[in-house]
């Protein structure tokens, strides 16, 4: 027997929706949630608004003082043009990476995919870029100064700019990296071992692509640091304003990154106005980068479902 | 989907068909040595009863095999416990009609008057069978309620004879065994109808899962 | 008939644990042997080391010989070509992150399969045996995450038999699937026995009942009975099996 019951269309009235009413009545039986949502209610406002703050004061300080002269290519006292260390920036970040990148991703390809579990020289690697990663970015530039700087005998240079901070992002790749690869599920290596591929076919073929997204998050962090790196900088790639090579020494020129333009500029304070429309750039180039970065992630999920 | 259980149950089906044309074949000849008296068809009805008996095992293996791998439900259950009551009532149907082609050999024929009605119970019973397998190879309903219905005739020829039967003794006083004997044999024809109408039960039941 | 894989005196550790103890079976050609089994009972375990799945699991030891038509697959045979010849597909569905012609193109390429007429040819071939080219020829370059459970399963066994497998191994492979699904990829497995030997891990007596020829009960790292699964499931021997597929166990 299939049981039938007559259905009378009755006014379609929503049940399972929580009135302003009902939530006041629940919170009056007990204030303290109340309270509790008042505080993490006003904690994202308070975050939210300094954000803003920020961002606003430095648009606002900084816009009116973009001119065309600010992007010219030779930097002079009278015109302090950002462009000689936008470029600086720009190769410093890729040498970076060019030496961090292939160094971090492999040790943590080996730490996840090859060693064993347990292994003594793996778990020394993951204390000591723990511990890296903890150390104020100004130890980084003593050590690039009393290494690359004196001891190479490279100098203030590009070059011993650049490994300072390879240096000081090669534990963020590593970590983000071997976070992304543990992240890869099993089930993907198991499949590739049960059809006989080899492991190294297996982790270039089907774990690094999937780990992907998580790796560029590492690398677009690394950016930031490397961006945003000034102390260490100055103790290692000095402070000329100057294109890369300019002076003829190629990546062994002294130059200056936007940020440490800018501590330059605002230090030296005869062009406090230029330094906030260089702010106003530097913003512009890390949320672009961020952006970027996170629509090729995007695209790359996306190709693989 | 499920090809496996589609297969099993292609298998039981044709062979409960099998075992019913069997059991058609057992009562036919049984009728006809009744009349013949032939020694050879005789004997083929043993063999046509223990062929019965063997396709019975048969299905019954099919059946077990299919309850055991495939835990049908609904229809597929429904037909499966009806094919293992059905092959009961073929493998009864079989064993009666060795009986009757058994019991010709107690009857003298001389005795037999022409005028006697056991003949037509055959004709009548062997249509219950043919039509009750019909029934169940076409999943047909009316056949099997008409199957049920023809078992009122035959009971009716039963009674018939039976008074045939007792005018033949008063008649004929000495004949008194063959006489008795003529009516077992009247008797299994009627128990041939009610297995019959038995099949057709099932079939109802296979069909609609009730069984009265 | 001469078996296409024996099993002799395996036993197998995981550290102090003894797993297998002392396994001996013999697993006949174009048959679905099942294995069935509480958890825990070593099933998974012993399907895994027929093509040795089991090396990558760390402080697992094993003992004993496991052959492939005579080869003694844990001596002197490549570990990659042993699992291009026993394929395997898992309890929940993996298919790569990748298209659908890629995942089945993958295993032939690792192979050495480069020509891409080659290619289509063997995942046309693979989709159409494992009866999912029909849903999946119009959507061989989207991207296999996006197919059902039942759909990435099929695809799954797809992919192992692109590599031309000789024996097929399954884990629980319709657990993860809902009935109807599970239905298709048991009349596959019944369809592949022609050209495959099956071993298969099922935790669903009913499904070993389906469609398995032979079955092996598990308990407890040994095996309690194997035989023709007719009659280990209507007469077992073992008054453990009679407990357990009766559901009166423990």
């Amino acid at each position: 027997m299939t049981m039938e019951r007559t259905c009378k269309p009755v006014a379609a009235e929503t049940i399972n929706k929580l009135t302003f009413k009902d939530k006041m009545r629940a919170y009056k039986r007990s204030p303290l949630s109340l309270i509790l949502l008042l505080l993490v209610c006003g904690a994202a406002l308070i975050t939210m608004l300094t954000l803003l703050y920020l961002i606003v004061y430095i648009l606002v300080k900084g816009i009116p003082y973009i001119t065309p002269d600010l992007f010219s290519f030779t930097y002079t006292s009278d015109n302090v043009s950002l462009m000689p260390a936008l470029i600086s920036t720009v190769v410093m970040t890729i040498i970076a990476l060019v030496i961090a990148l292939p160094l971090g991703i492999g040790a943590a390809i080996y730490s996840v995919e090859y060693a064993k579990r347990g292994n003594k020289l793996v778990q020394l690697v993951r204390i000591t870029t723990e511990t890296l990663s903890g150390i104020p970015s100004i130890v980084y530039g003593l050590f690039g100064y009393l290494c690359f700087v004196t001891a190479l005998h490279w100098g203030y240079s590009l070059l011993a700019g650049a490994f300072t901070v390879a240096i000081m992002i090669l534990p963020l790749i590593m970590r983000t990296t071997e976070e992304a690869l543990i992240s890869v599920p099993d089930s993907f290596r198991e499949g590739s071992f049960g059809l006989g591929a080899g492991r190294l076919r297996t982790v270039f073929h089907i774990v690094l692509p999937s780990a992907v997204p998580g790796i560029l998050s590492g690398v677009i962090l690394a950016i930031g640091r490397v961006v945003g790196e000034s102390a260490a900088l100055m103790y290692t790639a000095g402070s000329v304003a100057q294109m890369p090579g300019q002076a003829g020494g190629g990546l062994f020129d002294s130059v200056r990154t936007l940020s440490v333009h800018m501590y330059v500029l605002s230090s030296e304070g005869l062009h406090i106005d230029k330094t906030y429309a260089t702010a106003v750039v530097l913003l512009v180039i890390v949320i672009g980068i961020n952006a970027l970065s996170s629509f090729v992630a995007k695209k790359i999920t996306k190709k693989q479902g | 989907m499920r090809n496996r259980l589609d297969e099993q149950l292609e298998l039981l089906n044709t062979e409960l068909i099998r075992m019913g044309a069997l059991c058609e074949d057992g009562i036919s000849q049984a009728a006809k040595v009744l009349v013949t008296r032939d020694e050879a068809l005789r004997r083929a009805v043993d063999e046509t009863e223990q062929e019965i008996d063997r396709k019975e095992r048969e299905i019954e293996a099919i059946c077990l095999r299919l309850l055991l791998q495939q835990q049908p439900v609904a229809k597929d259950l429904r037909l499966i416990s009806a094919a293992m009551k059905m092959i009961a009532d073929m493998e009864r149907i079989g064993d009666q009609a060795s009986d009757i082609a058994e019991m010709v050999e107690h009857i003298r024929a001389e005795v037999l008057p022409g005028s006697l009605h056991i003949a037509e119970m055959a004709r009548a019973a062997v249509n219950m069978v043919t039509n009750s397998v019909d029934s169940f190879v076409r999943r047909d309903m009316d056949i099997a309620r008409a199957v049920e219905k023809a078992d009122d005739e035959v009971d009716a020829l039963f009674n018939k004879v039976k008074s045939e039967i007792i005018a033949l003794i008063a008649e004929k006083p000495e004949e008194g065994e063959t006489c008795l004997d003529l009516l077992m044999v009247a008797k299994y024809f009627e128990r041939i109808g009610d297995h019959a109408v038995n099949i057709a039960e099932w079939v109802v039941f296979s069909l609609t899962g009730e069984h009265d | 008939m001469s078996c296409k894989l024996a099993i002799e005196d395996l036993n197998l550790y995981y550290g102090d644990f003894h797993a297998l103890k002392s396994i001996h079976m013999e697993i006949q050609p174009n048959e679905i042997t099942a294995f069935i089994g509480p958890s825990g009972c070593g099933k998974s375990t012993l399907l895994k080391s027929l093509n040795r799945m089991n090396d990558l699991v760390e402080g697992c030891r094993i003992t004993g010989a496991v052959k492939l038509d005579g080869e003694d697959i844990y001596h002197g045979m490549d570990v990659n070509l042993l699992r291009k010849r026993i394929g395997m597909v898992f309890q929940k569905p993996n298919p790569f992150p990748m298209s659908v012609y890629d995942n089945i193109a993958y295993g032939p390429r690792t192979h050495g399969i480069r020509s891409k007429a080659k290619l289509d040819d063997i995942v046309e071939r693979s989709l159409r045996n494992a009866a999912i080219w029909d849903e999946l020829k119009d959507r061989l370059k989207k991207s296999a995450l996006g197919l059902s459970g039942g759909q990435q399963q099929r695809l799954c066994i797809a992919r192992a038999l692109a590599v031309e497998p000789e024996v097929l191994l399954m884990d629980e492979p319709t657990s993860a699937l809902d009935p109807i699904s599970t239905s298709k990829i048991e009349d596959l497995a019944v369809e592949l026995k022609k050209d495959y030997t099956i071993v298969m891990v099922t935790h669903n007596m009913q499904q070993a009942a389906r469609i398995s020829d032979k079955t092996a009960f598990f308990l407890l790292g040994e095996v309690i009975e194997y035989g023709e699964t007719e009659s280990l499931f209507s007469m077992p021997k073992d008054k453990r099996t009679e407990d357990y597929i009766t559901g009166r166990f423990g």
